[in-house]
C-alpha cells in the first residue's frame, strides 16, 4: 500500500553526502564544535534549521560568565565554581562545573582572538558586568548584544575553515550500524524539501534548547527539542529534564511581544522591581540579594506578587531602571530601550517596564561525559544548551554562552579523537533511509480524512497544557492531570496532516517538531512528578521544602525495551576533595 | 474567517483574561504575496487586530489559522536576528518591528525581498550573500589575545558591529536590485563588515585591493538608500562607504603610493598582507 509508494517516489529523491563529523545545530556550540573538528584537518559538515547566524545565540544580550578579575580581581575559578553550584543547588555534575568555570575565561580571549570586540574597562580591558547570583562582576559582554557579537565571530571563524554548512536544513533521525555506532543522520531542506543522508561516524548534537513546549517563551520557532529526542531515540540518557528555567523578565505587553526577553543585564545596571503599590517586593524575598538573587527566587518572586493581587495593569510586575537616565541606558542598554519604545511606546529612561517570567533556558538535556562531551551511544556527542549537567537546578545568567564556547570546543576534540582512533566505516541500510523518508512525508501525502489535526493547533493545546501544568509552581494532582493531556496528544499524533507541496512549506515542518515537543514535555512531567521537593527551578508546591536524599540524585531518563519513558535515580559522585574543600573555606568566611 | 476562543486559566500565567488580551474588536487586513520563482499573486487575508499587533504577528497568526503553508521566516520577535525581512509596500521593512497601525487607513502589502531569486511567499534565497561573506579576508593578527584597547580606540567599531544581517540594504540598492551585479559588487552590508575589520586597531590584513577589484566599492554612487532602510541605524554610506572610498583612492588613485606599489610590488606595511601573498 502508501509505504511502497513512499518507498518508490524516495528512492529517486535523496542525495548522500559524507563527512567525518557531522555537526547538527549552528549555534554558538554547534559552530565552536566545527571550528574544532576542521582545524583537526577533518571533513567537518554544519546542518541548521535556519540560515546561519540566526539561532538562539544571537539572541543573547546580558554577556558570558567568565573569572577574568579584570573590574574585581579577586575573583577566581573557585569563586564562579561555587557560585555555580550553589545556584544548581548541588546537583550540578561538578566535574563539568569545574571544567567551565576554568575554561571559561580562555573561551572569552579565544573570541577576542577571532575579532569580537567587548566593551573596555578604564584601563583597556575587557569590562565585566554584574548579574544575578554571580559574588563578583563576572559578564562579558558588548552592551546587550553579546550573543550578536559571538555568533557573529564563530559565523566568520567557521566559513573561513573548510567546513560545510547546509543552511535550513532539518535533521530527522540518526542512524547507527549493527554495532550500536553512529552511522549517519537522515536530513530534508527547508527550500524544497528534499533528502540528504549524511554519513558520518561521528555527530555533535548541538540543538539547544526546548522553550517551545510553553506557551510564553523567549524561544523562538527553532527551540523544539529535536536533537534531545533523536539522541534519546538513539539510546542516550537524559539527565535533570525536570529542571525548566523560567526568566523573571519577560515582556507582557503588547500581546505579540508576551514572552520576549528582558534581560538580567538591567537588573545588573541596578533595574529595580516593584509592585503595583511601589513595594520594592524583594526584600521579601531575598533581603541579601535583592533583585540580583537566582533566577529561580527572583521569578517566583514576580509570580507570586501578580497572584496576589500586586500586579500592574497588564499582569506584571515593574522593572525600573530610570534612575541610570537616557545616556547611560543607550550606552549599556540600547537594545532593550529599542524594543520598548518600538514594540511597546516605553520609554525606559522615562518609565518603568512590565514583566513578568517567561520560560526561558533547559538545565536538563543529554547526559555526557565532561572532559570529551560524549554520549553513551559511540560516536555522538553533545554540547550546548541541548546537553544537561552544568547547571543542575538553576542557571545563572551568563554561564550559558561560556558553556557553549568551552563544551562547543571539547565536543568538536572529543569527536575528532574518536575519529582518529576509530578504523570501521559509517554504514546505513538503504531501507532503513527509506522507511524513515516515508515517516517523514507522511503528513504531506496521505490521503486527508475527517480526523485530520493541523500541526499549529496541536502545538498550541500542548503548549497551552504545559502552561497550565508544568509550571514554574508544580503539584502533584496538576502534573499528573497534564500528563493525561500530553499523553492523549501523543495519541493524535499520527492524525497530523498538512496540505501544500514540499516547496518552503512550515506546516509540514511543524508537523515534525510536534513529536519533540510531545515526547519531552512527557519526559519533564514524569521527572517532576518523581522530584517530591522543592529544589531551585522544580518547585512542588505540595512538599514543604528540600529533601536531603533526593538533594543527592540526578533523575536519568532513557529510553526503555518497550519504548517508553524509562527513569532511573542515580546517586551523584562525592565531590573531590580539592573542590569539596571550597565550601568548607567558603562556610569558614561567613 | 473567526477563531475559537481558547479560556485557560493557567496558574502561572499572569491572572489576566487570556486570549482576548488586547483584542480591538477589529480586523488586520493584510495582501501577502502567495507564489514562487514561476510567479504568484497576492491573497488577502483578514485577522483579529490586537492591540500592539506587528506585521510578523499578523502573518503568523494567518499561517496558523488559515493558511499553513505560507512561507516566512522570523526568529527573535524583537529586531535581534535580522530574520523577517520582507518588503512592506514595497518598502523593506522588519516584519517584527512593523506595526500595523503604522498603517491607518492605508491597505498593507507584504511580498518578499526582490533584490535575490524568489523561494516562496516571502522567503527569497539570500544564500549569495554568505558567498560573499567567505570571500572576505578575515580578522588577521599576530598579537595575542587578551588584547589591551581603550574605548577610544574601538568605539567607531560599535556602529558596524552591530549589523543584525537582514540584508534589507542589499535588497534596495540599485547596483544589486536594477543591474544585477551580484559577480562583481559586495553590497553595502559587507562594506560594513570591511569597515570594522579595517579599523579594528589589531588588525593586520590588507583589504584594499580585494575592495577595489573583488568587492566592486567603486559601483557604489552613494545614493544612500541602504542608510535609510537599515533597522539598527548604522550610517552605511558615511561611516562605512565613504571612509574605505578614501582609503582605495588614497591606495590607488595617489600618484606617489601608484609609483612606490609598481617598485615594490605590494603594499607597504602592512605586517601581514593579503590573502595570498597578495
Ligand atoms: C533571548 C535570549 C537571551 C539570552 N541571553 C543570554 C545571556 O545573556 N547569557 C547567556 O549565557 N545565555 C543567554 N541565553 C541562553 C543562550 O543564548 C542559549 O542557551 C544558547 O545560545 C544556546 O546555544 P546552543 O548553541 O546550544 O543552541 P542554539 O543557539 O539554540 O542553536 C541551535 C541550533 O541547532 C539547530 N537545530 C535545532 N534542531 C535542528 C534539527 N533538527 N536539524 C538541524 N539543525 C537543528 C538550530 O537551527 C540552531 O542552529 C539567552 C537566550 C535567549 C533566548
Ligand atoms: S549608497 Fe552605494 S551601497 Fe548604498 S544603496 Fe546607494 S549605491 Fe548601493
Ligand atoms: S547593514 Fe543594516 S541593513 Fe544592512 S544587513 Fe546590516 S543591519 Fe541590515
Ligand atoms: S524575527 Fe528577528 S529580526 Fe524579526
Amino acid at each position: 500500500m502508501e509505504g511502497n509508494e513512499h518507498l518508490r517516489r524516495a528512492r529517486e529523491n535523496y542525495e548522500t553526502r559524507e563527512h567525518d563529523v557531522l555537526v547538527i545545530g549552528a549555534g554558538g556550540a554547534g559552530l565552536r564544535a566545527a571550528i574544532s573538528a576542521a582545524d583537526r584537518g577533518l571533513s567537518v559538515g554544519v546542518v541548521t534549521k535556519s540560515l546561519l547566524g540566526k539561532a538562539h545565540t544571537v539572541m543573547a544580550e546580558g554577556g558570558i560568565a567568565a573569572a577574568i578579575g579584570n573590574v574585581d580581581p579577586d575573583d577566581s575559578w573557585q569563586q564562579h565554581f561555587i557560585d555555580t553550584l550553589n545556584s544548581g543547588k548541588f546537583l550540578n555534575n561538578w566535574r563539568k562545573a569545574e571544567i567551565y568555570t576554568k575554561e571559561a575565561p580562555a573561551g572569552v580571549y579565544e573570541l577576542e582572538q577571532w575579532g569580537a570586540l567587548f566593551n573596555r574597562t578604564e584601563v583597556g580591558k575587557i569590562h565585566q558586568r554584574p548579574f544575578g547570583g554571580h559574588t563578583y562582576r563576572r559578564l562579558a559582554h558588548i552592551g546587550d548584544r553579546t550573543g550578536l557579537e559571538m555568533i557573529r565571530t564563530l559565523q566568520e571563524k567557521t566559513l573561513a575553515t573548510d567546513a560545510k554548512v547546509y543552511m535550513e536544513t532539518t535533521v530527522t533521525r540518526l542512524f547507527k550500524d549493527a554495532q550500536g555506532r553512529i552511522a549517519g543522520a537522515l536530513a530534508y531542506t527547508r527550500e524544497n524539501g528534499k533528502f540528504i543522508h549524511f554519513k558520518a561516524k561521528a555527530v555533535v548534537m548541538a540543538t539547544g534548547g526546548w522553550g517551545r513546549i510553553y506557551k510564553v517563551t523567549s524561544n523562538s520557532w527553532e527551540g523544539t527539542g529535536d536533537g534531545c529526542i533523536l539522541a534519546y531515540d538513539a539510546g542516550a540518557e537524559l539527565v535533570d529534564m525536570e529542571m525548566v528555567q523560567f526568566h523573571p523578565t519577560g515582556m507582557v505587553w503588547p500581546p505579540g511581544a508576551r514572552g520576549i526577553l528582558v534581560t538580567e543585564g538591567v537588573r545588573g545596571e541596578g533595574g529595580v522591581l516593584r509592585n503595583a503599590s511601589g513595594e520594592r517586593f524583594m526584600e521579601k524575598y531575598d533581603p541579601d540579594r535583592m533583585e540580583l538573587s537566582t533566577r529561580d527566587v527572583v521569578a517566583r518572586a514576580n509570580y507570586t506578587e501578580v497572584q496576589e493581587g500586586r500586579g500592574t495593569p497588564h499582569g506584571g510586575v515593574y522593572l525600573d531602571i530610570t534612575h541610570l537616565g537616557y545616556n547611560e541606558i543607550m550606552k549599556r542598554l540600547p537594545t532593550m530601550h529599542e524594543q520598548f519604545l518600538k514594540l511597546a511606546d516605553v520609554d525606559i529612561a522615562r518609565e518603568p517596564m512590565e514583566v513578568f517570567p517567561t520560560v526561558h533556558y533547559n538545565m536538563g538535556g543529554i547526559k555526557v561525559e565532561p572532559e570529551t562531551c560524549a554520549t553513551h551511544v559511540p560516536g555522538l556527542f553533545a554540547a550546548g544548551e541541548v546537553a544537561g549537567g552544568l547547571h543542575g537546578a538553576n542557571r545563572l545568567g551568563g554561564n550559558s554562552l561560556g558553556d557553549l564556547l568551552v563544551f562547543g570546543r571539547r565536543a568538536g576534540d572529543g569527536a575528532a579523537d574518536y575519529i582518529e582512533q576509530s578504523t570501521h566505516s559509517a554504514q546505513t541500510g538503504e531501507e532503513e533511509i527509506l522507511t524513515e523518508i516515508g515517516r517523514v512525508l507522511e503528513p504531506l501525502e496521505k490521503p486527508a480524512s475527517d480526523k485530520d489535526e493541523s500541526p499549529y493547533l496541536l502545538q498550541e493545546e500542548l503548549q497551552e497544557a504545559m502552561m497550565e501544568h508544568a509550571n514554574l509552581m508544580r503539584d502533584g494532582d496538576s502534573l499528573k492531570e497534564g500528563l493525561g493531556k500530553i499523553l492523549a496528544i501523543k495519541d493524535r499524533l499520527p492524525n497530523i496532516k498538512v496540505g501544500g507541496t514540499r516547496l518552503f512549506n512550515p506546516g509540514w515542518h511543524a508537523a515534525q517538531d510536534v513529536r519533540y515537543l510531545t515526547q519531552i514535555s512527557e519526559i519533564i512531567i514524569r521527572c517532576a512528578l518523581e522530584r517530591k521537593e522543592r529544589r531551585g527551578a522544580q518547585w512542588r508546591l505540595d512538599y514543604d521544602g528540600p529533601d536531603e536524599e533526593l538533594g543527592k540524585i540526578n533523575f536519568v531518563v532513557k529510553r526503555n525495551e518497550q519504548g517508553e519513558v524509562g527513569i532511573e535515580k542515580r546517586e551523584i559522585p562525592p565531590m573531590p576533595e580539592h573542590l569539596a574543600a571550597l565550601f568548607k573555606e567558603e562556610k569558614a568566611k561567613v | 474567517m473567526t477563531e475559537e476562543n481558547h479560556n485557560v486559566t493557567s496558574k502561572a500565567h499572569a491572572p489576566v483574561g487570556e486570549e482576548d488580551l488586547g483584542g480591538t474588536g477589529r480586523t488586520a487586513k493584510l495582501k501577502i504575496f502567495r507564489g514562487d520563482a514561476e510567479g504568484g499573486e497576492e491573497v488577502e487575508y483578514e485577522t483579529p487586530l490586537v492591540e500592539g499587533m506587528v506585521v510578523l504577528d499578523a502573518v503568523l497568526r494567518i499561517q496558523a489559522h488559515q493558511a499553513n503553508d505560507l512561507a516566512v521566516r522570523w526568529n527573535c520577535k524583537a529586531a535581534h536576528c535580522g530574520s523577517c525581512s520582507a518588503e512592506i509596500n514595497g518598502v523593506p521593512r522588519l516584519m517584527c518591528k512593523t506595526r500595523i497601525e503604522e498603517y491607518g487607513d492605508e491597505e498593507i502589502h507584504v511580498g518578499p525581498m526582490r533584490a535575490f531569486p524568489v523561494i516562496k511567499d516571502l522567503v527569497s534565497d539570500v544564500s549569495w550573500n554568505y558567498e560573499v561573506s567567505k570571500g572576505i579576508t578575515p580578522f588577521t593578527t599576530s598579537e595575542k589575545a587578551p588584547f589591551t584597547m581603550y574605548e577610544e580606540d574601538v568605539e567607531r567599531l560599535y556602529e558596524p558591529k552591530k549589523c543584525i544581517e537582514c540584508f534589507m540594504c542589499q535588497d534596495v540598492c540599485h547596483v544589486l536590485r536594477t543591474h544585477h551585479k551580484h559577480a562583481e559588487f559586495a553590497g553595502p552590508r559587507f562594506f560594513v563588515r570591511n569597515q570594522w575589520l579595517e579599523m579594528h586597531p589589531m588588525d593586520e590584513a590588507d583589504r584594499l585591493h580585494d575592495l577595489k577589484e573583488d568587492n566592486g566599492i567603486g559601483y557604489c554612487n552613494i545614493t544612500k538608500c541602504c542608510t535609510e532602510v537599515c533597522p539598527v541605524g548604522i550610517h552605511i554610506t558615511d561611516n562605512s562607504i565613504i571612509p574605505l572610498k578614501e582609503r582605495v583612492a588614497a591606495e590607488y588613485y595617489d600618484p606617489a603610493k601608484w609609483l612606490m606599489r609598481k617598485i615594490r610590488g605590494r603594499r607597504n606595511g602592512s605586517r601581514n598582507g593579503s590573502r595570498n601573498g597578495g
